[in-house]
C-alpha cells in the first residue's frame, strides 16, 4: 500500500504572487488543497488606533496608504464621513475633481490589477502595457497635486489644490486614447485560448454565498447581483452620469475578469461626461469652520471603490479628533471567502483565484 | 507626539471644564500651559490657541487655511451657529483674535494674555446670553427647536422594533432612534442575551430580510463596550445599524457568525483589538496582532507592554 | 571537417577532434551569451522598453557581467541537502546537451557525426537532462523545488513522445534517421522542403519541443509566480548558471533539429540564392526559429499543468499517430507506385 502524507506549505509571506505580505497556510495532497488558512496582520499599523489621537485632517494622509493603490477613494470616504457629519457643502468644481480623480483612480487601480493578474498566469508583456497607461495617469495626478502614489489630495469641504490650466484637457485627450488602447488588450488577452483555459470556470461561487459572505465590488456582481454603490446608494454627483454596471452570470474567475475590464471602459464613459460638464470656475473648498468638529454621534458612509465597498465608521464626541474611527475596508471582507473557495483546487488556481480577488494587502491589515 | 496630543487633549478638557465654571481659573492655565510651549515660534504660539483645531505642529492646516481662505477667519462667527457644541464654538472664536494678528512676533506675553483674557471675557459673556435666552447647550443654539418631520425611515425603524418585541422577546430592544448624522439610519440596541435570536430574524424574516452584513465595528465607551452591526437587504434596501452593549470587564457578545458568515473576520478583529469575547464563533483567535500578544490594542487604557514597539 | 570525421581513428585524429570538440564549446558559450542579451532585448522592444542597454555599447557586455556575477557568487548548498545529488545535478544537466549538439550537420561538409540513428541519440540524450532536474529537485530538500522536480519530470516525458513520434513523418520521407541525410534530402525550392508536406508533424514537434525546453507557455519547472523558481529555487552562483546554460544549449539543439528536419537545413529557398553559403542559411534559420521561442515567451500566458499533461496525450499524441499514418499512406500510393 502507498502511504501519503498531507504536505503544508507555506505561501508567503514573501512570495511573487500573494500581492502583498499575506501568508497563506496551504495542506495540500499531492497537488490538490485540503485546507487553506490566510494569515494577515503583516501590515497592520494601527491606523484606527493612532486616528483616535489625529484631527481628521490629519488622518488623510493616512487613507491613502491603506489601499496605496486606489488612495482618491480613500481619502474620498473620509472627508465624505466627516462632511456628512458636519452638514458642510462641497462646492461644484471640487465635487467635480473629487470625481474625476476618483474614476481615474479607477481605472488606474484596475490596469495595476489586470498587469499583475496576467504576470501571475505567466504572460510577462501585458504588466509593462498596463504600466505603461498607469503612468500617463499618475503624471495626471502628479500635476494635480504633486505626488505619484499617495495624494493626500482631499480635504473636509473640497480640494486641496485646484486643476492646473491645460489638465481637463490633458483628461480629455487621455479618454480616446485609453479606450484604443483597452481595444487593443482585449483582442491580445481576451480570445487567448491558454488564458480562457486558466480562469473560466475557476473558483465559482454564487450569488448566496457572495450575499453571506459580504462581498461586494466585482466579487459579488461576477454572481448575477447588481449591486453597484455608485448606483444604488449614490453618492457625489454620480447620479448627473450614465454609464452602466458589468454583471456577470457563472460567478467564476472570468466573469470577475470581464467585469474589471468593462468597469475600465465605463469609467472612462463617466468621464468623458464629467470632463465636458466640467464647471469652468468655482471654488475648490467650501465653507468649513476653522476647527473641524463633527457634532457628537457616529455615522457611516460607504463608497464604491475599485474593490468594492469601502466604509467609513465614525464615532464622534464633538472633538476634533474622533473617538472611534472604524474603515470597513472591502480587501479584508473580500479575503474572507478565500478558505472556502481553495478548498479541493490546485496550487495552480490558486493563484488564479486570489488574484481574481483582487486584494491590497495594505487595506486588508489597515 | 503623542505626549503633546496628551497635553493638548488635557488642555482642552481644561478649557472646556474651566469655561462652565471658572473663567479666570482657565485663564491661570491656559498661559502656564501656553509657556511650556513658549521657545518655538509665534505661528506654533498661535497656532495652539486654546482648542485651536487640535495642531502641535507649524505646519498643519490651520495656517494653511489661513491666506487661502480669509474669510473663513473673519467669518468664523457667522459659520457659529451651524456648529450644536458650545465650547467647541466658544473656543473657535479665540483664533480669530491672534489670527489677525499673526503678523506679531517676539515675547508677546503680555499681550498674549490680554489677548486670552479678552476671549475669556467675549466667551463668558456668550455662555451668559444662552443662558438668559433658555435654549439647551445642545443643538438649536440660534432658533428654538422646531418639531422636525418624521424621517421617512422611521417606519422601518418601527416595524423592526416591533417585530424584535413580538417575535424575540419584549425586553430586547433597549434602544431604537434614527441617525440623523448617518443618512437617517435606523439604529437599534438589542440586548446582548437576544441578539443571537434577533440576528435570525433580522435575516430570514420576510418583512426585513437584511441577508447582507456590511460591517461589524467594536467601539470602546471607558464605561462599557459596544459592538455595532450594520445590516442592509439588497433588494429592498431596508437597513439597519444594531448595536450591542456589554460591559467592560468581561465583554461578551453572541456572534453573528452562524446567521451571517461574514461576520466571521471582523468578529476576529473586534476580539482581537478590543477583547470582545464572540461565543459561538468558529474559530475566535487573534488576527492582526500576533498570536502571542499581552494586551488590546484599541482599548483606549491599552499600555504596551514594551513601550518601544 | 567530414573527411576528417571520416578518417580512421588515430591519436592525432584524436587530439583534432578535441581541438575542435573545445573550438565548439567556445562557440556555443558565445551563442548562450548572446542569445540571452537577445531574449532580454526582444521582450523588452515587445513590452514597449528597452531591454539591458547600459553595460557596454547597446547593452552587449549585459551577460558577460551576468556570468561574473554568477562565478564570484558564495557557492550556498542547503544544510539538509543531499550534497552529492546536489552538485551533480547541473553538471548533468548541461552535459548531455552539449553532446547532442555533435548530430546536428551545419552544412553538408560541417557536421561532428554522422550518426544513422541521430534522432534516436537525440531522444536518449535529452532524457538524462530530464534525470538531473528531477535530481535537483529532490536535492534540494525543499518542498517548492521538489514540487518543480515532479512537475517537470512529468512534462519532459510526456513531450518526448509527440516529439518523436511527429520526426517519424520526415523519416519515412528520407527513409534515414541520420540528420546529414534529412537534410540532404530536402530539395532547393522552400515548397520542397519538409515542413509542408509534414505540416501536422511540423505543428506537433515545434509544441512538443518548446514544452520539452520548459519555456514559455510551458514553463511550468521554473514557475516564477507559483514556486519561486521550482526546482532550481536553492541553485545559486555557477550551479545555477549551469542550468541556464543547458536551456540555451537545448534551444540550440532544438532549432538545429528543425532547421534540419524541417526548414531544409543548409539548402537556400531558392537556386540561384545558392551563391550565399549553406552556413548563413543554416544560421539564418535556427536564428528565426530561437526568435520565435523569443516571441512565445512575451506573448503566452501560462499553460496550466493539467491541461499541459491532457493536451500532450490527448491532442499531440494522436495528431503525431495521424501523420504517420498519412505519410504512410502517401508514400506508398503516390511515390512508390
Amino acid at each position: 500500500m502507498i502511504r501519503t502524507e498531507e504536505l503544508l506549505l507555506n505561501v508567503g509571506p514573501q512570495h511573487p504572487s500573494t500581492h502583498g505580505v499575506l501568508r497563506i497556510v496551504v495542506k495540500l495532497d499531492g497537488e490538490v488543497i485540503t485546507e487553506a488558512t490566510p494569515v494577515i496582520g503583516y501590515l497592520h499599523r494601527g491606523t484606527e488606533k493612532l486616528a483616535e489621537s489625529l484631527n481628521y485632517t490629519q488622518i488623510i494622509p493616512y487613507t491613502d496608504r491603506m489601499d496605496y493603490v486606489s488612495a482618491m477613494t480613500n481619502n474620498y470616504v473620509l472627508v465624505h464621513a466627516v462632511e456628512k457629519m458636519m452638514g458642510i457643502e462641497v462646492p461644484e468644481r471640487a465635487e467635480f475633481l473629487r470625481l474625476i480623480v476618483m474614476e481615474l483612480q479607477r481605472v488606474a487601480s484596475h490596469l495595476v490589477w489586470w498587469g499583475t493578474y496576467l504576470l501571475d498566469l505567466g504572460a510577462l508583456s501585458p504588466f509593462l502595457f498596463a504600466f505603461k497607461e498607469r503612468e500617463m495617469i499618475i503624471d495626471l495626478f502628479n500635476e494635480l497635486c504633486g505626488a505619484r502614489l499617495t495624494y493626500n489630495y482631499m480635504r473636509v469641504g473640497g480640494v486641496k489644490w485646484d486643476a492646473p490650466p491645460g489638465w481637463i484637457d490633458k483628461v480629455r485627450d487621455f479618454v480616446p486614447y485609453m479606450e484604443k488602447q483597452l481595444k487593443e488588450y482585449e483582442r491580445l488577452v481576451s480570445g487567448n485560448e491558454i488564458f480562457l483555459a486558466r480562469v473560466k470556470g475557476i473558483g465559482k461561487y454564487d450569488a448566496e454565498t457572495a450575499i453571506a459572505y459580504g462581498l461586494s465590488g466585482a466579487n459579488l456582481r461576477c454572481t448575477g447581483v447588481k449591486w453597484d454603490l455608485r448606483k444604488n446608494e449614490p453618492y457625489s454627483l454620480y447620479d448627473r452620469f450614465e454609464f452602466d454596471v458589468p454583471v456577470g452570470t457563472n460567478g467564476d474567475c472570468y466573469d470577475r475578469y470581464m467585469i474589471r475590464f468593462e468597469e475600465m471602459r465605463q469609467s472612462l464613459r463617466i468621464l468623458k461626461q464629467a470632463v465636458e460638464q466640467f464647471p469652468s470656475s468655482g471654488e475648490t473648498m467650501g465653507k468649513v469652520p476653522r476647527a473641524i468638529r463633527p457634532p457628537a454621534g457616529e455615522t457611516y458612509v460607504r463608497i464604491e471603490s475599485p474593490r468594492g465597498e469601502i466604509g467609513c465608521h465614525i464615532v464622534s464626541k464633538g472633538k476634533a479628533e474622533p473617538y472611534r474611527l472604524k474603515f470597513r475596508r472591502p480587501s479584508f471582507m473580500n479575503l474572507q471567502i478565500l478558505p472556502k473557495l481553495l478548498v479541493g483546487e490546485t496550487m495552480t488556481n490558486l493563484i488564479a483565484i486570489l488574484g481574481g480577488v483582487d486584494i491590497v494587502l495594505g487595506e486588508v491589515d489597515c | 507626539m503623542s505626549e503633546e496630543n496628551k497635553r493638548e487633549a488635557g488642555r482642552q478638557e481644561e478649557t472646556a471644564a474651566a469655561e462652565q465654571q471658572s473663567p479666570p481659573a482657565a485663564e491661570q492655565t491656559e498661559p502656564a500651559a501656553a509657556e511650556q510651549r513658549e521657545p518655538a515660534n509665534t505661528q506654533e504660539v498661535s497656532g495652539t490657541e486654546p482648542a485651536g483645531a487640535g495642531a502641535e505642529h507649524p505646519n498643519q492646516p490651520q495656517p494653511d487655511t489661513m491666506p487661502e481662505h480669509p474669510d473663513a477667519s473673519a467669518s468664523d462667527k457667522p459659520a457659529e451657529p451651524a456648529e450644536p457644541a458650545a465650547p467647541a464654538a466658544a473656543n473657535a472664536d479665540a483664533p480669530s483674535a491672534p489670527a489677525g494678528e499673526a503678523a506679531g512676533a517676539g515675547a508677546v506675553d503680555p499681550e498674549r494674555e490680554a489677548k486670552i483674557k479678552a476671549a475669556q471675557e467675549a466667551r463668558a459673556k456668550r455662555l451668559a446670553a444662552k443662558a438668559a435666552a433658555g435654549g439647551e447647550a445642545a443643538p438649536g443654539d440660534a432658533e428654538p427647536a422646531e418639531p422636525k418631520p418624521p424621517s421617512p425611515k422611521q417606519p422601518w425603524l418601527d416595524e423592526a422594533v416591533e417585530l424584535l418585541k413580538s417575535e424575540v422577546h419584549p425586553e430586547a430592544v433597549e434602544e431604537a432612534v434614527i441617525n440623523e448624522l448617518a443618512g437617517d439610519m435606523p439604529t437599534i440596541t438589542v440586548k446582548a442575551e437576544h441578539w443571537r435570536a434577533a440576528a435570525e430574524l433580522l435575516k430570514s424574516h420576510e418583512k426585513l430580510g437584511c441577508n447582507y452584513l456590511r460591517n461589524v465595528t467594536g467601539v470602546d465607551y471607558e464605561a462599557h463596550m459596544e459592538v455595532v452591526y450594520f445590516v442592509i437587504n439588497l433588494e429592498t434596501k431596508r437597513e439597519y445599524a444594531i448595536k450591542i452593549r456589554t460591559d467592560r470587564e468581561q465583554p461578551s457578545v453572541p456572534s453573528a457568525v452562524p446567521v451571517w458568515p461574514s461576520a466571521d473576520w471582523p468578529e476576529r478583529e473586534i476580539y482581537d483589538l478590543l477583547g470582545v469575547d464572540f461565543p459561538g464563533h468558529p474559530d475566535l483567535r487573534r488576527i492582526m496582532m500576533p498570536d502571542d500578544w499581552v494586551g488590546h490594542p484599541l482599548r483606549k487604557d491599552y499600555v504596551p507592554l514594551d513601550p518601544e514597539v | 571537417m567530414s573527411d576528417w570525421v571520416e578518417q580512421p581513428l588515430t591519436w592525432g585524429n584524436v587530439l583534432i577532434y578535441a581541438v575542435l570538440a573545445v573550438v565548439f564549446l567556445l562557440l556555443i558559450l558565445g551563442y548562450v551569451t548572446y542569445a540571452i542579451l537577445f531574449e532580454r532585448k526582444v521582450l523588452g522592444w515587445m513590452q514597449f522598453r528597452h531591454g539591458p542597454n547600459r553595460l557596454g555599447p547597446w547593452g552587449l557586455l549585459q551577460t558577460v557581467a551576468d556570468v561574473l556575477k554568477l562565478l564570484i557568487k558564495e557557492d550556498t548548498i542547503p544544510r539538509k541537502a543531499d550534497r552529492a545529488l546536489f552538485i551533480l545535478a547541473p553538471a548533468l544537466c548541461y552535459a548531455p546537451s552539449f553532446a547532442v549538439l555533435a548530430i546536428i550537420p551545419y552544412t553538408r561538409e560541417l557536421y561532428f557525426a554522422d550518426l544513422n540513428v541521430a534522432i534516436v541519440y537525440y531522444a536518449a540524450l535529452s532524457a538524462i537532462s530530464t534525470i538531473a532536474i528531477v535530481l535537483g529537485g529532490w536535492a534540494s530538500n525543499n518542498k517548492y523545488s521538489l514540487l518543480g522536480g515532479m512537475r517537470s519530470a512529468a512534462q519532459m516525458i510526456s513531450y518526448e513522445v509527440p516529439l518523436i513520434l511527429s520526426i517519424v513523418g520526415t523519416v519515412m520521407m528520407t527513409g534515414s534517421m541520420s540528420l546529414r541525410q534529412i537534410g540532404e534530402a530536402q530539395g532547393d525550392w522552400f515548397w520542397e522542403w519538409n515542413f509542408l508536406p509534414q505540416i501536422i508533424g511540423f505543428g506537433v514537434f515545434i509544441v512538443a519541443a518548446v514544452s520539452e525546453l520548459n519555456r514559455s507557455p510551458f514553463d511550468l519547472p521554473e514557475a516564477e509566480s507559483e514556486l519561486v523558481a521550482g526546482y532550481h529555487t536553492e541553485y545559486s552562483g555557477f550551479r545555477f548558471a549551469f542550468f541556464m546554460l543547458a536551456e540555451y544549449v537545448y534551444m540550440f539543439a532544438i532549432a538545429g533539429l528543425a532547421s534540419v528536419l524541417f526548414l531544409g537545413g543548409w539548402h537556400p529557398p531558392a537556386p540561384f540564392l545558392d551563391f550565399v553559403p549553406g552556413i548563413i542559411w543554416m544560421i539564418l534559420k535556427m536564428a528565426f526559429v530561437i526568435f520565435f521561442l523569443f516571441w512565445l515567451r512575451a506573448t503566452m500566458p501560462r499553460v496550466r499543468v493539467d491541461h499541459l499533461m491532457g493536451f500532450a496525450w490527448k491532442v499531440l499524441v494522436p495528431l503525431a499517430i495521424l501523420n504517420v499514418f498519412v505519410t504512410a499512406v502517401c508514400l506508398e500510393l503516390f511515390i512508390k507506385g
